[in-house]
């Protein structure tokens, strides 16, 4: 699914225009990454959580030429999954 | 330290009363409606690509012997599912700026 199916699903699910079910996901994915950009974490329950990891620099190889490279300190957002997304994607 | 603060469905459906107008309730019937939307796609084992944000995938986990790292037992962990998310580059790049 791409964000035009999830338009469309939001469509047929409240009946709203495409045109304010597309303004309503991207104002929540706007503030989604605004918060994550700020370093803030998101909770969502029943779905999950996002947190915003600091990695350090390290030595690191490129795999394809073994060259060592220097990896500077980075940022990456991790999602956890929520507890009952997680129990209902096994069953 | 600078205090860090937590965005919640609360916090998204007050932006979408505030920037789309929408009433209170309502606003916060639609933040709902999206997540369990996706969580829907998600349960059906399909991925999910959403420009500019990221794509979450649903992996299948191999059985594996595991331990607990309590007891030091062995223990079959069985085959099973979960879901993984990979940021965007447009998202990285935000979060690294």
């Amino acid at each position: 699914m791409n964000k035009s199916g999830l338009i469309e699903a939001i469509t047929n699910e409240t009946k709203l225009p495409q045109r304010e079910a597309c303004a309503v996901i991207n104002t929540i994915l706007d503030l989604m990454t605004d918060s994550l950009a700020k370093g803030d974490s998101i909770e969502l329950r029943g779905f999950g959580s996002f947190v915003v990891k600091e990695y350090k620099s390290y030595q690191g190889r490129n795999p394809k030429t073994g060259q060592k490279i220097k990896v500077k300190p980075k940022k990456l957002p991790f999602f956890k999954v929520g507890k009952d997304l997680k129990e209902r994607v096994n069953s | 330290m600078e205090k860090r603060s937590n965005l919640t469905r609360r916090d998204l459906s007050q932006a979408i009363n505030e920037q789309l107008g929408f009433p209170r309730n309502s606003a916060g019937e639609l933040v709902d409606e999206v997540f369990t939307c996706l969580k829907q796609t998600l349960l059906k084992k399909e991925k999910i690509k959403l420009v500019q944000f990221g794509i979450f995938t649903v992996r299948q986990k191999s059985a594996r012997v595991g331990r607990n790292p309590r007891t030091g037992e062995t223990m079959e962990i069985t085959k099973r599912c979960m879901v993984s998310f990979k940021a965007s580059k447009q998202l990285r790049a935000r979060i690294n700026k």
